[in-house]
């Protein structure tokens, strides 16, 4: 870390500075934004993350947002954990949108990994210079005084000062360079390791949280918008008559479309602008629009399925490649293959798309559950027209997230309203609004191909992607995946064998094609993880021993060396230091292979029609092994009584979070794998609500047994690791129970009907 | 105009009495604990209770809970020290939040009828609810140490 700006002292918050400071030069392509004057100056802020008043409370900016992994908790405690902070005296106060606090974009299970160090080091810099003004205040060296729990204390005279009394004196002092913190050992950790409950909790099961949807302002009119069925069409007439005669609707008014790809920005419509809600929704339902519905009008899924299937047939643009894999399929004692498919999925969190905005002076605020503020500031300018330093984007707590909050059109549109009314509005979408006109998780098919010897050992790889590229909803005729995706269970395949080749297939995009938790690992895991499976079969060994041996010896895969474009998640351009210690470690899939097999059971006898699978993935910069075990009935219908978890994401810093989020990932991989589809026909979504939209509930929910695994290696992703796994595992035991193979998702019940 | 006691005060709504009992809490009363998450009574994300059972507030209007008293999250006791609140704290169930007031309202009503509830009477009363990050375990062993702290 360069420089840490004593904000304190500088008094205005103003310019690049202290951004590139403090977040040690990353910014993963956010441009600076000229900074607005602080909104307050507090008695000591050294840094852009934490404050300190002179009653000793703490304040820690959370500048991720908190869409239910506890980030808003666990960053914070890393903060307040290296100064010393007592936590019962700490404020958690969420960020706006702003380039100062650094990347803000939650997304990509990063948030630990990428500032874990940074918030260290604001921490440390912080109880430095409290123990630096102790030993001023007390006229002893520095080195005698020690931060302990909200105060300092001079051990060898029994003096203490709390951190309010000691905020004066640490303002006016210069804050420490980089290489002069001193980090606390491990062993002195008072909160990172243990299990935290999370700042919100109280208010939450009190029903005083405050989500996007439940922002209300003096004068907010309240909007519902109308949007085209089909993605990329536009208003050609409308009649608002009806509309206009609901009680309560005041206006009605038409946003103009944006022409594909429309990235973040909103699709358009007719918006009824009400005093409530229900009157914004009655008046829309008696809007008559006639829709020019553009060049998606006939997307049809099932067409579409058959064309990306046929595609994985023929050879693609080779994304890695090793050895001869034509001669070794060619030549091989025994050759398997299958081909896998996934389909659309919507991310559908409990709460919708929604958000507050309020257009004044030609400036604009919004307040809303976004994942990536700085985003969201960036297209309402944009929409605008406006500079981004006069948009003002609150972030409050998101009902969950999983990717889809990290696009926000809503906000926009919210903006957009709010000028157009001269008022502040707020958008809210309906639960169908978010089915039928999500960026939905991509539609995928893969081909794969596999040489065995006489003794049942891989000697070739074959994989074949074909899937609507997300940088498609961004950038016209956009038809291969990016590194970025292809990383996702493609080229990062971690078997030893000696002849690889991974392809990846053109696809044209009909839909917003998004990141849903865990992105291109969902299908790409679910592939490779079953096809591992049908190799271990084909070589008729036990899948445990199989994998161990596809695993090989404990090494580290350097991608890079092999030729491969592997961004390994981000680290090579956000840590780039750490690049060595990230890479790919087939010793830890091994661990979390032998600890989940231990764990669960595994060999273990089972009564007819139950059956355990295993899968084993890393991403994200970590590693999770699932064990299912399922039970089919003889209508086809899976139960899935145990699932069993391990996890290696490197040092934990609050464990019953991990836990949440892979009990969660386990229940959001059933909904993947047994029940959610979406499927498009003359170009719109077929499905609409919860009705025909299934997500998992209670009924399904296994005995989910998480173990993590103790480790010092480096902070890895938590939030979307535990999902890749799931399908792979959940089909491998219904293989086990039925003998029959899954290689279609959702899975198909009919199918599993005994005989 | 519907009359409806929220919370044990009385209030006279004015507003279509067609409106869903869900947005005049929501909207006109600033009660927004009670959150929408379908608006066809598939999620439970509404659920308040009505003369004492749970139901979906999206699927109630106005004129359907004239002359009752509804309760919400907000209302289920005065200080959040509910058996099943204190329960959910303790196995921090929530992860984003957004369901759980609707699951606490849904699990307060099985136990007012059931105080100890079996497995698989939790399921089927909790069926309705749903969480898409996924925290159904821990809200069953939160009702079920509920269930056993009473």
């Amino acid at each position: 870390m360069a420089n840490i700006q004593n904000l304190s002292r500088r008094g205005v918050i103003k310019g690049a500075a202290v951004a590139s400071g403090l977040v040690l030069g990353f910014h993963l392509g956010f441009r600076h934004f000229p900074q607005a004057e602080a909104a307050r100056t507090w008695p000591f802020q050294p840094n852009v993350y934490l404050a300190i008043d002179e009653t000793g409370l703490v304040s820690i900016m959370a500048h991720r947002s908190e869409m239910g992994t506890g980030i808003k908790t666990d960053l914070p405690l890393i903060v307040a954990d290296e100064l010393e902070a007592d936590w019962k005296r700490v404020k958690v106060v969420q960020a706006e949108g702003d380039a100062r606090y650094g990347d803000q974009n939650t997304d990509g299970s990063r948030s630990t990994w990428q500032f874990y160090q940074a918030m260290r080091e604001a921490g440390a810099a912080a109880r430095q210079m409290l123990e630096a003004a102790a030993g001023k205040m007390w006229d002893v060296p520095p080195g005698e005084c020690r931060a302990e729990n909200g105060a300092v204390v001079h051990a060898v005279s029994g003096r203490q000062l709390s951190f309010g009394a000691l905020v004066k004196v640490a303002a006016s002092l210069r804050v420490p360079t980089s290489d002069s913190l001193r980090l606390k050992e491990p062993k002195a950790w008072r909160y990172i390791g243990r299990p935290m409950p999370i700042v919100d909790l109280k208010d939450i099961i009190r029903g005083k949280a405050i989500y996007g949807l439940d922002v209300a302002l003096p004068g907010m009119k309240f909007a519902s918008i109308e949007r085209c069925p089909v993605y990329g069409g536009k208003v050609k007439s409308f009649d608002a008559t009806d509309a206009l005669k609901v009680a309560g609707v005041e206006r009605v008014v038409e946003i103009p479309a944006t022409p594909i790809p429309s990235g973040f920005k909103p699709l358009g419509g007719i918006a009824v602008i009400a005093s409530n809600t229900w009157a914004a929704q009655q008046g829309r339902e008696r809007l008559k629009i006639d829709w020019n519905e553009g060049p998606n009008a006939a997307h049809d899924s099932a067409t579409y399925r058959a064309e990306l299937e046929a595609t994985a047939l023929e050879p693609g643009r080779p994304v890695r490649s090793q050895g001869d894999v034509d001669t070794a399929l060619a030549t091989a004692a025994r050759k398997v293959s299958a081909d896998y498919f996934v389909p659309y999925l919507a991310h559908a969190p409990m709460e919708v798309p929604n958000a507050v905005a309020h257009w004044e002076a030609n400036t604009c605020e919004t307040w809303s559950p976004v994942q990536n503020p700085q985003g969201a500031r960036t297209t309402v300018a944009q929409v605008l027209g406006i500079p981004e330093a006069d948009v003002t984007i609150n972030v409050t707590l998101l009902g969950g997230g999983f990717g889809r909050k990290s696009k926000p059109d809503y906000v926009a549109e919210a903006a957009f309203l709010s000028r157009a009314v001269g008022a502040p509005v707020k958008v809210t979408w309906t639960r169908e609004d978010e089915i039928r006109h999500d960026y939905y998780h991509a539609i995928t098919a893969q081909h794969l191909e596999a040489g065995l010897d006489r003794d049942g050992r891989a000697t070739a790889w074959l994989h074949r992607t074909v899937f609507p590229p997300i940088p498609s909803t961004f950038l016209p005729d956009v038809v291969y995946g990016d590194a970025g995706h292809l990383q996702q269970g493609v080229v990062d395949m971690p078997y030893d064998i000696s002849n690889v080749r991974c392809e990846n297939g053109p696809a044209a995009n009909h839909v917003r094609i998004g990141w849903y938790r865990s992105v291109y690992n969902i299908p790409h895991a679910f592939a490779v993880c079953s096809f591992a499976d049908e190799l271990a079969f084909a070589a008729g060994k036990d899948p445990v021993e199989y994998l161990r041996s596809l695993l090989g010896e404990p090494r580290k895969i350097d991608l890079k060396a092999m030729g491969v474009d592997y961004p390994n998640y981000g680290v090579d351009e956000l840590l780039p230091a750490m690049s060595h210690a990230y890479q790919i470690d087939t010793g830890r899939l091994r661990g979390v292979l032998d600890l989940v097999a231990e764990k669960s059971g595994w060999g273990g006898k089972l009564p007819p029609r139950q059956g355990r699978g295993i899968a084993v993935h890393r991403s994200f910069l970590s590693y999770v092994a699932a064990v299912a075990h399922v039970e089919v009935g003889h209508e086809g219908e899976v139960t899935i009584p145990r699932i069993d978890l391990a996890v290696d994401c490197g040092l934990v810093v609050n464990p019953d979070r991990v836990r949440a989020q892979m009990e969660g990932a386990a229940i959001m991989g059933i909904s993947n794998t047994l029940f959610s589809n979406i499927t498009m026909k003359k170009g719109r979504t077929e499905q609409s609500n919860f009705t025909d939209y299934l997500v998992a509930r209670t009924d399904i929910t296994p005995d989910t047994r998480v173990h993590i695994v103790e480790s010092s290696a480096p902070p890895g992703g938590v939030g979307e690791p535990g999902v890749p796994p799931m399908a792979p595992a959940i089909c491998n035991a219904i293989h086990a129970a039925t003998g029959k193979r899954i290689r279609a998702l959702p899975v198909d019940p009919d199918q599993l009907k005994s005989a | 105009m519907p009359r409806i006691s929220i919370n044990g005060v009385q209030h006279d709504i004015d507003a279509d009495p067609q409106m869903p009992l869900l947005w005049a809490l929501r909207d006109i009363l600033g009660l927004t604990g009670t959150k929408f998450g379908c608006g066809v009574g598939a999620c439970g994300a509404c659920t308040v209770h009505v003369d004492g059972a749970a139901v979906r507030s999206c699927m109630t209007t106005l004129a359907d809970a004239h002359g009752h008293a509804v309760v919400t999250i907000e209302g289920l006791s005065p200080d959040g020290s509910h058996p099943l609140q204190r329960a959910w704290e303790d196995h921090t169930v929530p992860q984003c939040g957004f369901c759980q007031p609707g699951q606490i309202m849904q699990a307060a009503s099985l136990l007012k009828q059931t105080p100890r509830p079996t497995d698989q009477q939790i399921v089927d009363a909790m069926v309705g609810n749903l969480c898409r990050c996924g925290t159904y375990m821990r809200i069953r062993q939160a009702i079920k140490s509920a269930a056993e702290s009473v």
